[in-house]
């Protein structure tokens, strides 16, 4: 079996507009969230993780014309593609290339915006066609005249991460040589009050894994990572390895996860066997950790479950970036990839009680640490579970 | 290295009728609401869901289409799930868009996302397997046929259950067909458009 | 059985989709979670929606919901004396 490379990644996040920007952020515990100045609101007093760029200062930077019409998602999409572009030492990407890309809100911010409009108004009817998701995926490529195969995953708070497992698993299949692998969420009036209306939305900074949370803080992001078959790299460096993945259903609710953590249990179950380790083997979890009463309870039980006494040093990173939806898996993917090449736990931010249930206690300050094995969770909407394996 | 794979079921939900295996099992008068329609093919089938009543028609089409489709009755746990469709939650995105300017429906709110319909197919077969929602253009059987087949070729599944379930503007468009390692009609592209079309023409 | 008892019987089986079910088949102080109605935690949210909605009462705290939805009697209780609509 070959292995599958990391060669490439890009990151545009509430914490940075680049890898080195997000990696100084993390290091010296600067969190991103802020109230909302870009996403027009009523919920001004829902802290968000917001990137300060405006579509059209965005649209400025990408060189599109004035009358493009790219959503949001698609202009955050391309913007972190570019970095992965240019630090993967290539001129622009082999014909061959495949691109998987996570959303789970896709357009949705440009019908809300011309929703009303689009019977008056025809320049806007443009946008109609922005709310199919696999419209900002078709944008991104088309930027980066990438003509392979092009897919949109739309698995909720896992998307990215299924992007991740389903790009390996095409390279290791033989299917594909290369491929963009990640995803793109941008904030939304709809996620904003649909997340609302579950009750799930901290007025406060969120608090992952604190006896005392009290909701999640919602965040926008793209992230991206260019995956290879070893032995057929384009791609310079390896950054990095995506050694094992699995993904299972909760089958419990709709969105609630089960008091067992049933799902969690068995994709990082399925993903220690798919990496060939023994649960030991693991030196730093890079937690789902959304800072929901329920999420962060479901996510500890499941730890405690597969690691028994032992469960490896861990951290969310939730509370940097808010939770950024369908580009959350490939965000932490990244972070997940930035603590093996640095050796450094990046710390679990506003945390300060164990809950009572699990006494369990997160990384709360930077730490060094030789780490070669990361495991990174995302835990989705409609029960979908997936844990990838870094080396 | 490639593995030979089986479709050994199908269903395809389309134009007011419902297929199994190419034989007609229901039939609603034509136009009828999608509500009344989906709730003909459920009292039809004899099911006892109270959760049906529940869900989103997006979610009731790939319900009622597993249980034709499986007879009620999913024995291997570790079947997995490969759906897709083109038009997302789209119908449910705009139900929920309208409730939002005064009060944001939370029971809409929670279908807003497509893959919600796996979550409810899991719950009522108690799967635990592995679940992809992929969003793509038009029906695209290379998709299906790729990411079936790497599940196999890793043994991470022995059967696998995908769908086609489009909902938009009131038409729908729902195929879902079984696979296995033998046993049926032989699993390739030109047999999945042929079991796709027919009613098309 | 009071005119907002019936109303509430009325919207919960409306807005809830409760299929085939009838006012007359909702008792008063049937549990309307768990053994009782069966309703679940979306149901919940959408019963806070129901309060707001058509009562104009605004809860804060969901966990405040677990005793005011107990029964359609602990409901309307609740509704009578806080109504603003």
């Amino acid at each position: 079996m070959e292995g599958v490379a990391v060669t490439g990644m890009g990151i545009i996040s509430a914490i940075g507009r680049d890898v080195e920007e997000a990696h100084f952020s993390l290091k010296i515990g600067k969190d991103g969230i802020s109230y909302p100045d870009i996403l027009s609101t009523i919920h001004q007093n829902l802290p968000v993780g917001e990137i300060k760029l405006s579509n059209s200062e965005l649209s400025e930077i990408l060189n599109l014309p004035e009358d493009h019409a790219y959503t949001r998602a698609a202009l955050l999409g391309v913007y972190a593609i570019r970095e992965l572009l240019e630090n993967s030492g290539m001129e622009r990407f082999p014909g061959d290339t495949g691109f998987i890309s996570g959303t789970s809100v896709g357009g949705i911010d440009k019908t809300e915006e011309h929703f009303y409009n689009y019977k008056e108004n025809v320049a806007d009817r443009k946008y109609i066609q922005a709310q199919h998701p696999g419209f900002t995926t078709e944008k991104i490529a088309e930027y980066f005249g990438i003509n392979g195969m092009v897919t949109t995953i739309s698995t909720a708070c896992s998307s990215s991460a299924n992007a991740i497992m389903m790009g390996a698993q095409m390279i290791e299949s033989g299917k594909l040589k290369r491929v963009i692998v990640g995803g793109s969420d941008c904030l939304t009036k709809f996620t904003l009050n649909g997340f609302n209306s579950l009750k799930i939305l901290s007025e406060n900074k969120s608090r992952p894994f604190d006896n005392e949370r009290e909701g999640l803080n919602l965040g926008e992001a793209a992230g991206y990572l260019l995956l290879e078959a070893e032995d057929q790299m384009a791609g310079e460096n390896i950054l990095g390895r995506v050694v094992g993945y699995g993904n299972a259903n909760d089958a419990f609710h709709q969105t609630a996860s089960s008091e067992n953590g049933e799902g969690a249990f068995n994709a990082i179950s399925r993903a220690l066997k798919k990496a060939g380790l023994s649960a030991s083997e693991v030196d730093y979890i890079n937690t789902h950790g959304t800072g929901t009463r329920n999420n962060d309870l479901s996510e500890s039980v499941a730890l405690k479950r597969v690691f028994g006494d032992h469960i490896p040093e861990f951290s969310s990173t939730k509370g940097y970036t808010g939770h950024t939806l369908g580009a959350a898996g490939a965000i932490e993917a990244i972070f997940s990839l930035l603590s093996i090449q640095n050796g450094k736990i990046f710390p679990n931010l506003n945390f300060s009680n164990k809950m009572a249930e699990t006494n369990l206690a997160p990384v709360t300050e930077i730490k060094s640490k030789h780490i070669e094995t990361v495991l990174s969770n995302s835990l989705g909407f409609g029960g979908n579970c997936t844990s990838l394996i870094f080396q | 290295m490639s593995i030979e794979l089986s479709i050994i079921n199908s269903v395809t939900i389309r134009d007011s009728k419902v297929y199994k295996n190419g034989q007609l099992i229901f039939k609603s008068e034509p136009d009828l609401v999608i509500s009344k329609f989906l709730k003909g093919i459920y009292r039809d089938q004899n099911l006892k869901y109270p959760k049906f009543f529940k869900m989103d028609s997006l979610s009731k089409f790939g319900y009622l289409g597993v249980e034709i489709l499986t007879n009620a009755n999913i024995q291997d746990k570790e079947t997995a799930l490969i759906f897709a469709n083109s038009a997302s939650s789209l119908e449910t995105d705009e139900a929920y868009a309208r409730t939002m300017a005064e009060f944001p429906s939370p029971s809409l709110f929670v279908y807003t996302l497509p893959n919600i319909m796996l979550g409810e197919i899991s719950i009522r077969h108690q799967l635990r397997s592995e679940n992809i929602f992929l969003v793509s253009e038009a029906f695209d059987p290379a998709l299906f046929i790729d990411y079936s087949r790497g599940l196999f070729q890793q043994e991470k599944a022995d059967k696998v259950l995908c769908g086609w379930v489009n909902l938009h503007n009131n038409e729908y468009d729902v195929f879902l067909w079984e696979i296995a390692r033998s046993g049926g009609i032989d699993f390739n592209e030109e047999e999945l458009k042929k079991l796709y079309l027919p009613t098309h023409e | 059985m009071s005119d907002l008892h019936t109303e509430l019987k009325k919207s919960i089986i409306e807005q809830l989709n409760l299929e085939d079910m009838e006012v007359s088949e909702i008792e008063n102080d049937e549990h309307l979670f768990g053994d009782g109605l069966g309703l679940d935690s979306i149901d919940a949210l959408e019963l806070i929606v129901l309060l707001e909605k058509d009562y104009g009462i605004k809860l804060t705290d969901p966990n405040q919901g677990k005793e005011i939805f107990n029964s359609i009697n602990t409901m309307a209780d609740f509704i009578e004396k806080n109504r603003v609509r």
